[in-house]
């Protein structure tokens, strides 16, 4: 667990440790509400725990062009790379955790993994799952002009993960 | 403009000679340091090497297993015997389903069959989508690098470009400001698009799973917003089972960026499915062979195979350092470049290439699944002087002569003399060319046997 | 391998022909380690330029030579990298259709040894008696040397017990200085060009030498810097532990 919030945070991701399920809400609504909507939130087990009101879920691509923050779970995280792993299984799809420029990834503590070595060992099946499994390491990123970093490119440019017990 | 006056103008451009000191240098450092952290990073290259060796040994076999597989997932497989046939049938999905534009990620592979090309003549607008590759796009040019295709250009390139192309006035030190006006400008594309082509790192043969690893996100967006995804793989990409995965991830990001894992990586397995909001309905992998079963039939050069498209031989590489990739003939740079080029072009297309390099041995160092360029690069001119001699009637001749007089030591000892009495005079083709920039060395008096005939055995 | 009484020198055809003084630097410093020094005079090239260039037959014929002249030699020393490598990496490709000839190859190579890897890997001798020399040096790493043979400490190892002398690392030392046999001559400018990023990093280190193991690397950045008027000398290994000014 220190191994991962010590990467994680490395990649410039925020990682909230939630006391308990309601924290975690708070956090979550916080966020919103500083940062601004519109959110939307993927319908998954990790997710439905906060009890997010007044959040849509995800229904598809067109919910996202103006989204401004995605929620998803995690439903892994790697500890030595600061990853996390999220299937495109049931209410998660592939572009919640992509197209908005603000991620929310809720991750229960009992899912974090050492390495990506784990991961394969635990779901050597992971293609049976869903028709896609991403692993995200830090914010969307670029170095193409003069090898200077630039973060948030295409993809989200601010990654939380709030933990859950 | 042949090989010696590419290398001449890239040479000449003082400020191109700055940036590819600085990136290479750059990228060499970071995955010097990123392999060291690595315990077992030797044993990792030699696990890669034998999962590539194995695959591109049977090959066949692993492509029947990935075909069956990502059709089991509901994926279609296209075999493109060569790029032609591969733009062909992108055509064809082009058609039937009505498509205007077709955002693409980065796929070197889509680079070495020019489906740019086709697509605008076909009437669809390509848009790239890897800012790189956006820029090189906008500028009209190839790639200058494997995974850093606009290094060359600077910020105030990119600048002019965006005000030319795009119409926008943007400070060139405003580089987070270029980045998101790509990001603006690309998101409608995304959007709108009626396809999404990527390439393809590596497929697992046992579950039909495409790989895509970046930094960006541009790739993910490809293949998750438009309703079709075409991925465009070089059939040397495939690799055995799962757990191999593991050992190619931790070597790719590693070699080419230095990073313990890129921002994003994809694995997919067909279609959405059932219960997903979202996710292509067609899902396409086209096998491009392109010369490539031509290569893995030459067992001494099938290995050229194994390659992964990390750069990272690029990056230590001291003939890539000073000419950088437009000075090569095609898409592929780099020692890799320079050994794929000539086998999949054919010799004919650039006779020098294999012998532009000094065989350092750097890239064969760096290689994550144990290439050997330089004993490749040695078969090629090998291969080169024996099937094109008329290329080399001279070269040959001062060969023979050169051998006649090494076997006999009073042959070569008269020789040594002449030449070193010639010394500086000597006109003749090397050390005339030697001595346009160097200075030659000045002829002893004696050579070491005549000193130690004089000496006799003890001081 | 016990400690060898008697060696035999390969010059190296660059060595005996252009730069005897290092030949008769490579015989002092084994002469005061207390060897025996024989040169055969059979002896003249390994064949490295041929195989480089694409011509095995020929290069093939001139290593059959060498292995002839070295057959009755008890150890083999050299001083350069890149003919050693030559010698052990490469001639079992040249000899792999002819089984006899290539167990002799191996058989000969295996007591063929580069002249640092020699001293300190061999004679275990890190301190040659070297004299001393006031200054500062900067080393380059020879490619074959370095990545074929795998020899980077022995040279260091050598130059730190030279009296006075302070080695100085440059950047990129291990980068290739750009000569690379034929293509020193088939691509002039490109070669000349990594002729001057590595003297620019030599003379950034503040040295007055350049050393290295092979006069090959040596001969072309000495010839640069002359040309370009650089105040910076070339200098082998050999010379500087033999004590040459």
């Amino acid at each position: 667990m220190s191994e991962f919030a010590r990467e994680f945070t490395a990649l410039g991701g925020k990682l909230f440790e939630a006391s308990d399920d309601a924290a975690a809400r708070a956090y979550v609504e916080r966020l919103v509400k500083e940062r601004g909507g519109p959110a939307i939130a993927a319908r998954r087990p990790s997710v439905e725990r906060l009890g997010l009101q007044g959040i849509p879920w995800y229904a598809g691509r067109q919910d996202l062009a103006a989204a401004n923050i995605g929620i998803t779970q995690a439903d892994y995280a790697l500890a030595n790379t600061g990853t996390l792993v999220v299937f495109s299984e049931k209410g998660e799809g592939r572009a919640l955790s992509l197209l908005p420029p603000i991620h929310i990834a809720v991750l229960e503590r009992s899912r974090i993994l050492a390495s990506l070595d784990e991961l394969l060992e635990r779901e050597p099946d992971f293609p049976s799952r869903s028709s896609a499994m991403v692993l995200i390491t830090g914010p969307s990123r670029t170095a193409d002009i003069e090898r200077t970093l630039t973060v948030g490119v295409h993809g989200p440019g601010e990654i939380h993960v709030v933990l859950l017990g | 403009m042949g090989l010696d006056q590419r290398i001449d103008v890239a040479l000449e451009n003082l400020h191109l000679q700055q940036a590819l000191t600085s990136v290479c240098r750059g990228f060499y450092t970071v995955r010097e340091q990123a392999a060291a952290a690595v315990p077992d990073w030797e044993e990792l290259r030699s696990r890669a090497n034998a999962a590539k060796r194995e695959v591109i040994e049977n090959l066949p076999r692993y492509l029947d297993q990935l075909e069956a597989a990502v059709k089991a997932r509901g994926g279609q497989v296209f075999r493109a015997v060569d790029g032609a046939a591969a733009c062909r049938y992108i055509g064809e999905v082009m058609s039937r389903r009505n498509v205007r534009t077709v955002v693409k990620s980065k796929s070197m592979a889509t680079e070495e069959i020019e489906l740019n090309h086709f697509l605008e003549h076909a009437g669809v607008e390509p848009v790239e989508t890897d800012l790189g590759e956006y820029i090189i796009q906008l500028a009209g040019e190839a790639p200058f690098h494997i995974i850093a295709p606009s290094i060359h250009k600077t910020r105030y390139d990119v600048a002019k470009l965006f005000k030319e192309k795009l119409n926008v006035d943007l400070d060139p030190n405003d580089i987070p400001g270029m980045c998101a006006l790509a990001r603006r400008t690309l998101r409608e594309k995304f959007l709108n698009a009626g396809v999404g082509i990527s390439g393809v790192n590596m497929a697992v043969a046992e579950t039909g799973t495409v790989v895509i690893v970046e930094n960006e996100g541009n790739a993910r967006l490809c293949t998750s917003v438009p309703p079709v995804h075409i991925a465009v793989m070089g059939i040397e990409k495939v690799i055995p089972r799962v757990p191999d995965l593991a050992v190619f991830l931790k070597l790719l990001a590693r070699s080419a960026t230095g990073q313990k894992l890129s921002s994003y990586t994809s694995f997919l397995s067909g279609p959405r499915r059932e219960g997903e909001p979202d996710g292509p309905e067609e899902f396409h992998v086209i096998f491009l062979d392109n010369g490539r079963s031509k290569i893995q039939a030459n067992p001494r050069t099938r290995e050229a195979l194994y390659c992964i498209r990390c750069g990272a031989c690029l990056n230590v590489c001291p003939v890539y350092r000073k000419i950088g990739g437009h000075a090569y003939p095609w898409v592929y740079s780099g020692p890799i470049g320079a050994i794929l080029s000539p086998q999949i072009q054919g010799l004919d297309a650039e006779p020098k290439l294999p012998f532009a390099s000094s065989l350092c041995g750097a890239c064969r160092e760096v290689c994550p699944v144990k290439i050997r360029i330089p004993e490749l690069l040695l078969e090629l001119r090998q291969t080169e002087v024996e099937t094109a001699p008329q290329r080399h009637t001279w070269e040959r001749l001062a060969f023979r002569i050169w051998a006649w007089t090494m076997q006999r030591s009073w042959a070569y000892e008269l020789g040594g003399l002449m030449a070193r009495w010639l010394g500086d005079s000597m006109p003749l083709g090397p050390a005339a060319v030697w001595a346009k920039t160097r200075e030659l060395p000045k002829p002893p008096a004696n050579s070491f046997r005549e000193l130690w005939r004089k000496r006799g055995s003890r001081p | 391998m016990t400690r060898p009484r008697r060696v035999s020198l390969f010059a190296t055809c660059l060595i005996d022909q252009f730069f005897p003084a290092v030949g008769m630097s490579v015989v002092r410093v084994l002469e005061r380690c207390g060897l025996e020094v024989d040169f055969p005079e059979g002896q003249t090239c390994c064949g490295q330029p041929a195989f480089n260039s694409g011509y095995h037959p020929e290069a093939r014929a001139v290593a059959r030579s060498w292995l002839k002249a070295f057959a009755s030699s008890e150890v083999v020393v050299a001083p350069s990298g890149s003919c050693v490598s030559m010698i052990r990496n490469f001639y079992p490709e040249l000899f792999h259709d002819s089984p006899s000839e290539l167990a002799e190859a191996r058989a000969l190579a295996a007591r063929t040894y580069e002249f640092s890897e020699f001293l300190v890997n061999v004679l275990k001798l890190d301190d040659v008696g070297a004299p001393a020399r006031p200054g500062v040096v900067t080393l380059h790493d020879s490619c074959h040397l370095l990545r074929e043979l795998k020899l980077k400490d022995p040279a260091r190892r050598l130059l730190a017990h030279v009296p006075d002398l302070e080695l100085k690392e440059m950047i990129a030392s291990t980068e290739c200085c750009g000569f690379g046999g034929t293509f020193a001559v088939k691509f002039g400018p490109l070669s000349s060009a990594l002729a001057d990023d590595k003297l620019k990093e030599a003379v950034a280190t503040g040295a007055s030498e350049v050393v290295a193991c092979d006069m090959s690397c040596l001969m072309h950045l000495d010839g640069r810097a002359r040309r370009s008027g650089l105040p910076i000398r070339c200098r082998h290994l050999a010379e500087v532990l033999a004590g040459e000014s």
